[in-house]
């Protein structure tokens, strides 16, 4: 009887659930207090402000299931702008350009994830440096100046709606679309997907199990660098700017989109569609204040409660299952040790200290 | 990583061992923080044949007076790092306190200075307690609870900001002066810092509460078992972490004297980088806070030597993190060679 009951209530008591709810209130909250919620224009400016962002959180979600983190996103994201500008401004191709871009990028993934990988270093630390030196990187290729004259053909990019979806759709939500769909069947339905989950469960179980642990973290944080380029091609066509501290700042509003769409921060949890669902609430919140002339820089209180509201959350979840993993008394618990790991110890798991 | 855990997963080593693999632990920590310093002189001494000015009186000044923020940020960092915990909220706390505690005097003309100081601390012991309840009795991850709250005390203060700020001129010149007092030709504040750090780095190493938070750090599943309060001490490093932060941006509006309600935005992750380059292990249980402070200190002075080199500024930042990853990297090296050295000692004595 009360397996039935649970079997109905289980799936509800999902975080996403809760999310996707949260995402209905705040749609209706939002089309309440302004008539221009729903408008395409509104709709259409939404995926202008956050579309890169939203971007950069598909490949972060995979990284943190793995077990690790990357804090170099957002400036992969502005060395990219920097190279574009700057090879603008030396009368490069245009192709030439996208070709380069897309390969530093897939170097600066793969410098973070082979630090990582063989050196052992912990990838907190190490994309902590790395977000350093790819910045300065921009900084050093654009210095104070600013590259403005790119092509009509290509800033249009930035301010027209992909065709086919009538005036909602920018280019950057059209790409989030395509790519959140590839990144969830990559996820969800192939072996590479299914060892994510297993490396940030437990990267001795996922070795044992012939798992390439190295390779695959490698290959995740190549795709990530690969995927911040073209979020830094994206915004600098929108923007029509090429300058050294574009995206400053972003790569903590993606890991705090990530950890609101229910991924544990210790790995081995989360979904694509909780992430795409923690975009929406994230954007819809902050465009909701912006609507009702709330100062949207102070938007940040919000969307602050939200993740601890997520985490919190979470930890009532983990403690419900804990007491019912009590009644049958099991003897060894695996799953109750990686809820609480130390006593809010923030190691993102996976990568044990030496 | 230290002498502790290894104890504690062993089984116990006759007492020569024991004594042996403590002090081969402590001259790899001693190896490491004079390795900050090797290099700091290096850095100064190439910097100053190639360019003289570097060492001139005012310029050391400047170098001190600006490592003073990040040196009391970096204190509290530390005592957070040890216990296997980041405190990303620095920044946001800093921030918060130095508005609130600078336009204090704008409200009150007259108003005493040290309350200022008080009432910084306050704001700061506030935020951390904050921090530090969640963490420690939540049980939920630090690194989350700290995200959380960047965003929420920074939005706090973007409230009350708005668009405006404080000017200098609102300002007591007692106040502005702070910074700018010295003793021999060093400044004072920079003094009072030292001592402060000097009090920590005294109270981690030698305090039972310290070493036990070192403890935390290196194995919580031990550290528990072994009966130490892990939630109590979590909190109590939150609580100081946010307190000096708290104090630390009370010295930011005296030494910039303008604030708005950017003020100390993206401080954390510069913390964070001069505690490690400082020698403080990044997943806990080892480092020093006056090794942290040296980092800040290194950092400081090589942002300051670009410039007076006539090095671009703009090479800083690429700078900064390349000795970063080179500090984790030796850190890593050296925890490699250690624990086998450690290994084969107690072969020996087995």
């Amino acid at each position: 009887m009360s397996d039935r009951i649970r079997a109905w209530i289980g799936p509800l008591l999902r975080w996403e659930t809760g999310l996707a709810l949260v995402v209905v209130i705040i749609g209706i909250v939002g089309a309440s207090v302004s008539s221009q919620f729903f408008t395409s224009n509104n709709i259409f400016n939404l995926g202008l402000s956050y579309g890169e962002i939203a971007i950069m959180t598909l490949p972060m979600t995979l990284i943190v299931i793995s077990g690790e983190i990357d804090l170099s996103v957002a400036s992969i994201l502005g060395m990219s702008s920097a190279l574009l500008g700057y090879l603008w401004a030396r009368h490069w191709p245009m192709l030439g350009i996208f070709l380069l871009v897309a390969v530093v990028g897939l170097a600066a993934g793969a410098i973070n994830g082979l630090l990582v990988t063989r050196l052992g270093l912990p990838s907190l630390a190490v994309t902590i440096g790395t977000l350093a030196v790819y910045r300065g990187i921009a900084t050093i290729l654009l210095g104070p100046n600013t590259v403005a004259n790119f092509p009509v053909t290509y800033t249009n990019l930035g301010v027209n709606a992909f065709p086919f979806t009538g005036n909602d759709l920018t280019y950057s939500a059209a790409i989030f679309i395509v790519l959140a769909i590839i990144f969830g069947i990559v996820l969800h339905a192939t072996p590479f997907g299914r060892s994510v989950y297993a490396m940030g469960a437990s990267v001795e179980a996922a070795q044992f199990a012939g798992i390439r642990v190295k390779r695959n973290k490698t290959i995740l944080f190549m795709t990530s660098g690969l995927v911040c380029a073209l979020a830094g091609v994206l915004l600098t066509f929108r923007l029509n700017t090429a300058v050294q501290n574009n995206g400053l700042g972003l790569e903590l509003a993606v890991v705090a989109i990530v950890l609101l769409g229910g991924v544990s921060i210790f790995g081995g949890k989360g979904t694509v569609i909780g992430v795409v669902l923690g975009v929406l609430a994230f954007a819809g919140i902050q465009n909701a204040l912006f609507l009702t002339d709330f100062n949207q820089e102070a938007a940040g209180i919000v969307t602050g409660a939200l993740l601890l509201l997520s985490v919190f959350g979470r930890n009532v979840a983990s403690f419900s299952s804990r007491l019912r993993e009590w009644r049958p008394a099991r003897p060894g618990r695996g799953g109750g040790l990686r809820a609480s790991p130390g006593q809010g110890s923030g190691n993102p798991a996976g990568i044990t200290p030496p | 990583m230290s002498a502790l855990v290894s104890q504690s997963e062993r089984p116990p080593p006759p007492a020569p061992a024991g004594t042996g693999a403590r002090k081969l632990t402590e001259r790899a920590f001693r190896i490491r923080e004079s390795g900050i310093i090797v290099v700091l002189v290096v850095f100064v001494a190439v910097t100053a044949s190639v360019q003289p000015r570097f060492l001139n009186i005012t310029n050391i000044q400047f170098i001190l007076v600006n490592t003073t923020v990040f040196a009391l940020l970096a204190l509290g960092e530390t005592m957070v790092v040890i216990s296997r915990n980041y405190d990303l909220s620095v920044g946001s706390v800093l921030g918060l306190s130095a508005y609130l505690s600078a336009s204090l005097f704008g409200g009150h003309p007259g108003f005493p200075i040290p309350l200022a100081f008080l009432a910084g601390l306050g704001i700061g012991l506030g935020c951390g307690m904050l921090n530090g309840i969640m963490v420690a009795a939540g049980r939920v991850p630090s690194l989350v609870v700290t995200l959380a709250t960047l965003y929420i005390f920074r939005g706090i203060d973007i409230l009350i900001v708005g668009g405006k700020e404080v000017v200098a001129n609102s300002l007591p010149s007692a106040f502005l002066d702070i910074p700018k007092a010295t003793v021999l030709g060093i400044p004072v504040i920079a003094i009072v810092i030292a001592v402060v750090i000097g009090i920590g780095a005294y109270y981690l190493r030698s305090f039972r509460s310290g070493r036990e938070l070192y403890a935390i750090g290196s194995n919580p599943d031990a550290a528990r078992l072994a009966g130490i309060p892990i939630g109590r001490r979590v909190f109590v490093a939150f609580t100081a972490s946010g307190a000096i932060a708290g104090v630390a941006g009370v010295l930011w509006a005296a030494q910039y004297g303008t604030i708005d309600s950017t003020a100390g935005t993206g401080y954390e992750l510069q913390v964070i980088s001069a505690v490690v380059v400082g020698g403080v292990a990044i997943f806990g249980g080892s480092g020093s806070a006056v090794g942290a402070a040296l980092g800040a200190l290194l950092l400081n002075t090589i942002s300051s030597a670009l410039y007076v080199l006539g090095i671009s500024p703009f090479w800083n930042q690429a700078i900064f993190g390349f000795l970063l990853l080179l500090a984790i990297t030796l850190d890593r090296f050296i925890s490699v060679r250690l624990t086998a050295a450690l290994r084969v000692r107690g072969a020996r004595h087995e």
